[in-house]
């Protein structure tokens, strides 16, 4: 960490997106992290991606668990809403505040120790209730907060610092949260910015339970060669199936990609999800075709990142309940309150 | 990998920091003073209260930080990275004033004078800015040097030209006095008339700092009947300050446009002259005084009229009534040359009682013989070596406004220390054209994992005022000092402004993980991580625009990735924020100090 508040002072030509902000303006706090933690890399993104889509900063909800990852909030968007909830209690306390308000953009932020182990049942029913909102884990393998204990995500064989191996089966998130239904599901790697800032743009677009397993080396506890979360482990091992440009209507397609197949893919609010295919053979939309490649993949040894699944007919929990549109705290007394009769009406028809 | 690769071969190489001039050009300041004064070194020791301390790092550099600091062209401040930054660089030359101000005695740190000779005897003709530095330098190596100069009192300009209520006469003689005080043999109030006279007394060396000293004459129709009233500027500002001149009439016509101009014009002003102009031929802009000097005078009530072209003096019965002006207007060609031509407009008579000619000054060197063997070219400027200063005749060395035309203090201190370390050499028979490299070092500054020994807070105060006495006063006396100088709680606030520019970002490309930290934390996004390309390709793509092409791109060599780590040095805030993010060390923050070498023992070649 650092003592000092980042100094206020930018770089002259720093551009503006189209509210007038700057990229410093979508930051937060300075970070308490260890230097050189990949979350910080993520914040960062995250930063990049909001600035880019010019989201106004008052009209996002970040919401959290416990663990390193989830104390990051603090370091981005600093004039948005938060909530750092219980340990891996983060994916109730978001599907509440989407009930109640379905106009802000959600971002969970959670730890693979958060969500993978403690919260493991709360991330499953958040994701196949399709809550809107983009679900990032920031995964290092390790509890990072609580001194680097192996969680849930880590590998088998792979090694703590001090030499001992795992025993334990990994949960792989990415795998789990396509079987449960999550509508827009990624991998990414905290090190590359020019893949995981496109694909936080679409996953926050994406009008569905948007999820990103982010790889993300813990430089104190999990960045040694026993790990399968470090630095040169995942750049070694990395095997991006697409590059993804996100085109929100706005802007002008500029096509300038290396050769090999592309393909579009319109999100339901217009953004186009432009493709470029690294292997030819990955389907994004193919949900079981998806599935079966990242067990072929993972078997071989590899950490497959990119888009992994996007259904662009996304649906959510409003639309399956059938919720108002209007925000709770925008509805007056007489909608929320409607008094004797209505509740008669209920109550009759349920006799 | 992030699917980028090196390019072949193709790309910047690595840059080589042990070459000095690499992050001697990243001190902005230091780089563009003449005598590369280390200023964020004196700077911080102003911030600590060593204010002695941070006169004697200025001492050593430019000689005269009292004078200096009141009175210096500062090139440093146009150059100064906090500019680039935010609206306006750090207040350096007055930072200096401070320290010159606020110090103790320190007549006990000067050098010591051997009292056994060397037996090198050298003249030093002139007794301006530049021949009292080579008597600096020279003095303590055991040179036997005598001043000649046909002013009574030594200083040069800055005694004669200069006004005293810039430069008050205690500073000068304080700072002259260190020199003069180091036992230099004083022959003054006599011109030196023949160059080869001099040469025939045996000197083993002979330099001439003997500036610029004739005024240019403005040769119009009433000149010669008009002349009682009419005064070149920079005679009548050395009779000035000589006290040979008290008084001017009540309205004055200063022509030109320069500096000396500006001086002119306010000296009248304290004078008696209630109605003072500047008039000048070109426009506002274009004139050649400092936007500081143009500021002051008109903040004293004067106005600068611009595109009067000067015609004629008019005069009465031998008494000067006015000048006479054609009205003209800048045209430029497709060149984007300009010319000013006239608009056809009547011409303007304007009434004064005096006119000073502030036109510009010339070299004169009527007492240097052709058959000593100094050759001039065909501007009159004498055939000089531009590094060692020697002339066509080996014995003889040249600096300050003599060599190349008129300059400023700064300059002629310059060019004063590289004569003298010219002199030194030549005196003991060596290469004269084998010139000492600059000393220089760097050190971390790391104390703890976020503590450094400097302070890396950004302060974001603007620039502070220099507080000025009221004009009342200041208009009534010329010898009342206008500016006061920064009381020590503004000038601290003020060093706070520098930016540490010689602590210096340096990279070890094998300790990088590439985690991306440094280049996330960094507040004006100098870092980018990205493949190797041409300069020109590179400045385009990192993460912020590199558009500033005299300041360089810091390359690293290739990474694991394959990957390079491009700094562009523009607008670094010189946090530390980047090696304070980065896990590994890999980013250290070093103070870089360059010392110029001065004649001398140390500094010698074998
Ligand atoms: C009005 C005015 C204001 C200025 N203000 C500033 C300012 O604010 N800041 C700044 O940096 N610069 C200023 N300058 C410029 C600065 O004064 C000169 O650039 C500087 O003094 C040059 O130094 P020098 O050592 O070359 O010679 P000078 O200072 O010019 O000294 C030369 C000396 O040689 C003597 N001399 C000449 N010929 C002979 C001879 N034959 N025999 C004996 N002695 C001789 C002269 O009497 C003089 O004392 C100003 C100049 C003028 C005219
Ligand atoms: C209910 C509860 N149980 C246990 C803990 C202790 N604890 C704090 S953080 C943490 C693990 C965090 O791991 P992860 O989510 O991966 O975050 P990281 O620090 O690795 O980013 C645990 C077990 C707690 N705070 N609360
Ligand atoms: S900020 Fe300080 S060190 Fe940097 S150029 Fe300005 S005065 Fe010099
Ligand atoms: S010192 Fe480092 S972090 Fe600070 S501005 Fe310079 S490069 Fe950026
Ligand atoms: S913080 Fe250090 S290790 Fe990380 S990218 Fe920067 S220089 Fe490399
Ligand atoms: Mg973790």
């Amino acid at each position: 960490m650092t003592y000092l508040a980042k100094p206020r002072f930018h770089h002259p030509k720093l551009p503006t997106n189209a509210l007038g902000y700057t990229r410093r303006d979508y930051e937060g706090a300075v970070s308490t992290l260890c230097a050189g933690c990949g979350h910080d890399s993520i914040s960062a993104a995250i930063i990049q991606a909001c600035f880019e889509l010019d989201l106004p900063p008052h009209r996002i909800a970040k919401l959290s668990g416990i663990g390193c990852s989830s104390k990051t909030p603090t370091y981005f968007l600093g004039a948005s809403h938060g909530f750092n909830s219980v340990h891996g209690r983060m994916p109730s306390v978001l599907t509440g505040a989407n009930l109640a308000n379905r106009e802000l953009v959600y971002l969970g932020v959670s730890g693979d120790g958060d969500s993978a182990s403690i919260g493991l049942g709360q991330f499953a029913h958040s994701i196949r209730r399709g809550v809107n909102m983009l679900y990032i884990v920031e995964n290092n393998g390790v509890y990072g907060l609580t001194k680097g204990q192996f969680s849930a995500t880590a590998d088998r064989g792979s090694t703590s610092k001090r030499g001992v191996a795992n025993h334990d089966q990994p949960i792989d998130l990415v795998t789990m949260a396509i079987m449960l239904g999550a509508s827009f599901v990624a991998r990414s790697f905290s090190g590359d910015k020019a893949q995981l800032v496109p694909l936080i743009k679409a996953a926050i677009r994406h009008q569905g339970a948007a999820f990103i397993d982010c790889i993300s080396p813990c430089v104190a506890f999990n960045n040694h060669p026993g790990s399968t979360k470090s630095f040169d482990f995942v750049r070694a091992h990395n095997e991006a199936v697409n590059r993804l440009d996100v085109m929100v209507e706005r802007e002008p397609i500029v096509a300038d990609y290396a050769p090999g197949e592309v393909v579009d893919v319109m999100q339901h609010d217009g953004t186009v999800l432009r493709l470029r295919k690294l292997d030819a053979q990955y389907h994004p939309t193919d949900k079981r075709a998806a599935v079966a490649y990242l067990q072929e993949r993972d078997a071989a040894g590899e950490v497959v990142t990119g888009l992994l699944y996007v259904d662009p007919e996304a649906t959510d929990l409003h639309a399956n309940l059938d919720t108002v549109a209007t925000p709770l705290n925008a509805l007056d007394d007489a909608a929320l309150v409607p008094g004797q009769a209505a509740l008669d009406k209920v109550n009759a028809s349920l006799r | 990998m992030d699917g980028r690769g090196p390019e072949g071969g193709e790309g910047i190489p690595p840059t080589d920091i042990r070459d000095p001039s690499y992050f001697h050009k990243v001190v902005d300041c230091q780089w563009a003073c003449p005598a590369h004064t280390p200023v964020p070194e004196y700077i911080r020791l102003i911030a600590a209260g060593r204010y002695s301390d941070a006169y004697m790092v200025n001492w050593k550099s430019n000689v005269f930080p009292g004078i200096l600091g009141r009175t210096c062209d500062r090139p440093c401040e146009p150059a100064c990275r906090r500019g680039r930054v935010e609206a306006e660089p750090v207040a350096i030359c007055r930072l200096k004033r401070v320290a010159a101000d606020y110090k103790d005695d320190i007549r006990h740190l000067l050098p010591e004078i051997p009292a056994a000779k060397n037996g090198k005897r050298v003249a030093l003709v002139g007794a301006g800015p530049a021949a009292l530095t080579v008597a600096r330098d020279l003095m303590p190596l055991g040179y036997h040097c005598v001043l000649f100069d046909r002013d009574s009192r030594a200083g040069g300009m800055i005694r004669s030209q200069i006004p005293r209520f810039r430069l008050p006469e205690e500073v000068i003689d304080e700072e002259v006095g260190y020199i003069t005080g180091m036992g230099v043999e004083l022959r003054l109030g006599k011109s030196v008339d023949s160059l080869a006279g001099l040469l025939a007394e045996g000197f083993d060396a002979v330099f001439v700092g003997t500036g610029a000293p004739r005024g240019k004459e403005l040769d119009l129709p009433g000149r010669r009947e008009a002349a009682a009233n009419i005064h070149i500027g920079i005679d009548w500002l050395s009779s000035v300050s000589f006290g040979h001149v008290d008084r001017i009439g009540k309205r004055v016509i200063v022509l030109g446009g320069g500096n000396t101009a500006m001086d002119c014009c306010r000296s009248a002003r304290r004078l008696g002259g209630e109605d003072v102009k500047v008039i000048v031929r070109s426009g506002f802009e274009e004139m050649k005084a400092s936007p500081w000097e143009k500021e002051d005078a008109m903040h004293e009530g004067i106005p600068i009229l611009n595109f009067l072209v000067p015609k004629e003096f008019t005069h009465e019965g031998g008494r000067l009534t006015g000048v006479t002006f054609e009205k003209v207007a800048a045209k430029y060609d497709e060149k984007g040359r300009r010319s000013l031509v006239p608009t056809g407009e009547p011409d303007q008579h304007v009434p004064c009682d005096d006119v000073l000619v502030a036109v510009g000054q010339e070299n004169a060197f009527p007492w240097i013989e052709a058959e000593t063997g100094v050759e001039f070219d065909r501007w009159g400027l004498p055939r000089l070596d531009p590094a060692t200063f020697q002339a066509t005749n080996p014995k003889v060395f040249f600096g300050g406004d003599s060599a190349f035309g008129p300059k400023n203090i700064i300059w002629a201190v310059a060019h004063g220390h590289e004569a003298a370390i010219s002199i030194d050499r030549f005196c003991r028979g060596e290469d004269v054209s084998q010139r000492p490299p600059p000393d220089f070092g760097l050190s971390s500054q790391k104390m703890g994992i976020h503590e450094w020994s400097y302070d890396n807070d950004i302060s974001v105060d603007l620039r502070f005022r220099v507080p000025w006495a009221e004009s009342e006063k200041t208009l009534r006396n010329i010898a009342v000092e206008v500016e006061l100088g920064f009381d020590p709680k503004t000038a601290f606030a003020e060093a706070q402004r520098c930016l540490n520019c010689d602590v210096q970002t340096v990279f070890t490309t094998q300790l990088c993980i590439e985690c991306d930290a440094c280049a996330d934390i960094c507040p004006v996004d100098c870092i980018t991580f990205t493949a190797n390309g041409t300069e020109a390709d590179l400045r385009g793509r990192l993460n912020a625009p590199a558009p500033n092409p005299t300041q360089a791109l810091y390359v690293s060599e290739f990474l694991k990735t394959g990957r390079v780590m491009v700094k562009d040095e523009d607008v670094c805030l010189h946090c530390g924020l980047c090696a304070e993010r980065c896990p590994t060390g890999a980013w250290d923050m070093q103070k870089f100090l360059l010392e110029m070498s001065h004649a001398g023992h140390a500094c010698r070649s074998h």
